[in-house]
């Protein structure tokens, strides 16, 4: 049976090309770009060259790239190092209630130590209004983090009206572009962020790399400290194969960021509707037409995701849901409970996400299988009555 | 394929015992909240202080429904005194285990079925389940 991945936003396969290109820094190449040798330089001019194609795709210079262990790093040292190196001009935090847990949970600690933090809400289709940041800003607001897009409902967040508001109000503005980048369109200068946070692994680049764009002139402390790598704003010794893989996904998702757009829409369409037309009592999650070109979240009424998910993998699809059970939480996500949907409907979540070995045939199949589960689902629901 | 359950735990999932509504059941447990995610419903036959029926409808997770499941697989044929010795342990061995996050689900199958008996007892006799109450109301959030 032909297993059909269907989980992009989770992680994606490394691109061959990106496989290629890191292959000769494991033991080839090995050396410490901080070492003055030509085993170290030769290694320093990957990175550095990796640097250039991390900030090509972004629209940033080479030298506000700063490489991290990945997503969730950029995140942790976006927050915590922009309250500690700006607690003398305020204590005050804003993100919003669908962020990451990479950024809520930084946000609740620094909560804990003193902070104040406000958790801006959604409305139902899981936007932000710029206009409660606006109201949400004091005087001692020293940063704004909102996402570019939430990685389960697939809503694209205003990014460029609400850094206006930040920028007018000479507030550091954070976005989480974990989900975007390689995605959709991202330009640091045109969403006026000052901070980004980026991942390699979900635009075809291998685990454990990410970085933060940091905006020259913003204050911010090292999240990790040591030696002087990164000039000073992240030590430890450079993960070279993983940023020379990033800097490759990087410039293949430039390449190619139109025609995995064009090949995704149809695709993502085909599927909503598909799903909406063989099954009743379904909801599409976030935001109709303002979302990301691989994602449908759904909710299916009366039956539990968990159980979907395990159903669609013995089909071989591999797809995730919000619900509790499937994370050992006993809530189900917080980011459908942000758009206002009851617990019961979020724990029937399920979430397809779309990639570039997607096919028209993989939607099908989909299309053939999922209608006839969740009809037996609902055959054991207690929620369904005769 | 590699799954989070056991063989029995996906045997129980993919193809329930007893699953369905009874018609005219002797007693009714009905368990299970909605913020976690189970509702449980199991229903029971009596004749003669021995179940001779048991059948289910679960909204949950793979291990709510095979615990459902194999509840009522362990109940079935048993008098009402032997069935009540049934533990949620005892229902997760006889899965051949279950993930820690997930014995909760197997404490819902032995609320249900004591519910069923309850719900049996109080319409036979005037009095339920002696010294019985859902844990729902120790079930950590």
């Amino acid at each position: 049976m032909k297993r059909i991945y269907l989980d992009y936003a989770a992680t994606t396969p490394v691109h061959p090309d990106v496989a290629a290109e890191m292959q000769p820094y494991f033991s080839e190449k090995f050396g410490n770009p901080s070492s003055i040798h030509s085993f170290g330089q030769e290694a320093k001019a990957a990175v550095e060259r990796a640097r250039e194609q991390v900030a090509g795709l972004i629209a940033a210079q080479p030298e506000e790239i700063v490489f991290t262990s990945g997503g969730t790093e950029a995140n942790n040292f976006a927050v915590q190092g922009i309250a500690l190196a700006n607690e003398d001009r305020g204590n005050h935090i804003i993100v919003s209630k669908i962020e990451h847990h990479a950024v809520l949970e930084p946000a609740r600690f620094l909560e804990n130590h003193g902070f104040k933090v406000t958790f801006l809400p959604v409305d139902n289709d899981g936007l932000v209004h710029p206009e409660d940041v606006q109201k949400a800003i004091t005087d001692k607001t020293i940063l704004v983090s909102i996402m570019h897009a939430n990685n389960e409902i697939g809503t694209i967040e205003p990014i460029e009206e609400i850094s206006k508001i930040t920028k007018e109000k000479g507030v550091y503005f954070h976005t989480d572009a974990v989900q975007t980048v390689g995605s959709i369109p991202v330009d640091v200068n045109k969403l006026g962020v000052d901070l980004l946070s980026t991942s390699a692994h979900k635009l075809y680049g291998p685990k454990g790399v990410g970085a933060l764009y940091i905006r020259k002139g913003t204050r911010l402390e090292p999240f990790i400290r040591g030696g002087g790598q990164e000039r000073h704003r992240r030590a430890s010794t450079e993960n070279v194969a993983g940023i020379v893989g990033f800097g490759k996904a990087c410039e293949l998702a430039k390449n190619e960021l139109q025609s995995r757009i064009d090949h995704l829409i149809p695709l993502r369409d085909k599927l909503i509707k598909g799903i909406k037309d063989n099954i009743q009592d379904v909801v599409l999650n976030g935001h109709p037409s303002i979302r990301l070109p691989k994602n449908v979240d759904i909710t299916v009424k009366y039956v539990e995701g968990e159980s979907m998910l395990l159903n669609l993998d013995i089909e071989g699809i591999a797809v995730s849901t919000g619900s509790a059970c499937s994370s050992g939480a006993l809530e189900p996500s917080h980011v459908l409970m942000a758009t206002g949907i009851s617990p019961e409907l979020a724990h029937g979540s399920i979430r397809f996400t779309l990639g570039r070995l997607t096919t028209d045939e993989d939607i099908d199949r989909v299309l053939e299988v999922y209608p006839k589960i969740v009809e037996k689902l609902r055959k054991m629901s207690p929620l369904v009555k005769k | 394929m590699a799954a989070p359950y056991s063989k029995k735990v996906m045997d129980h999932f993919m193809h329930p015992r007893n699953v369905g509504e009874m018609e005219n059941p002797d007693g009714i447990g009905k368990v299970g909240n909605p913020v976690c995610g189970d509702i449980m419903e199991m229903y029971i036959k009596v004749k003669d202080n021995v179940i001779v029926d048991a059948k289910f409808k679960t909204f949950g997770c793979g291990a709510a429904i095979a615990t459902s499941s194999m509840a009522t697989e362990l109940i079935k044929g048993k008098t009402i005194e032997e069935a009540l010795k049934l533990t949620n342990k005892a229902v997760a061995e006889a899965l051949d285990g279950l993930p820690p996050v997930k014995m909760h689900c197997s404490v819902l199958a032995e609320d249900a079925f004591k519910g069923a008996v309850d719900d049996y007892l109080k319409k036979k006799t005037g009095v339920g389940l002696q010294g019985w109450r859902p844990h729902e109301e120790d079930h950590e959030h």
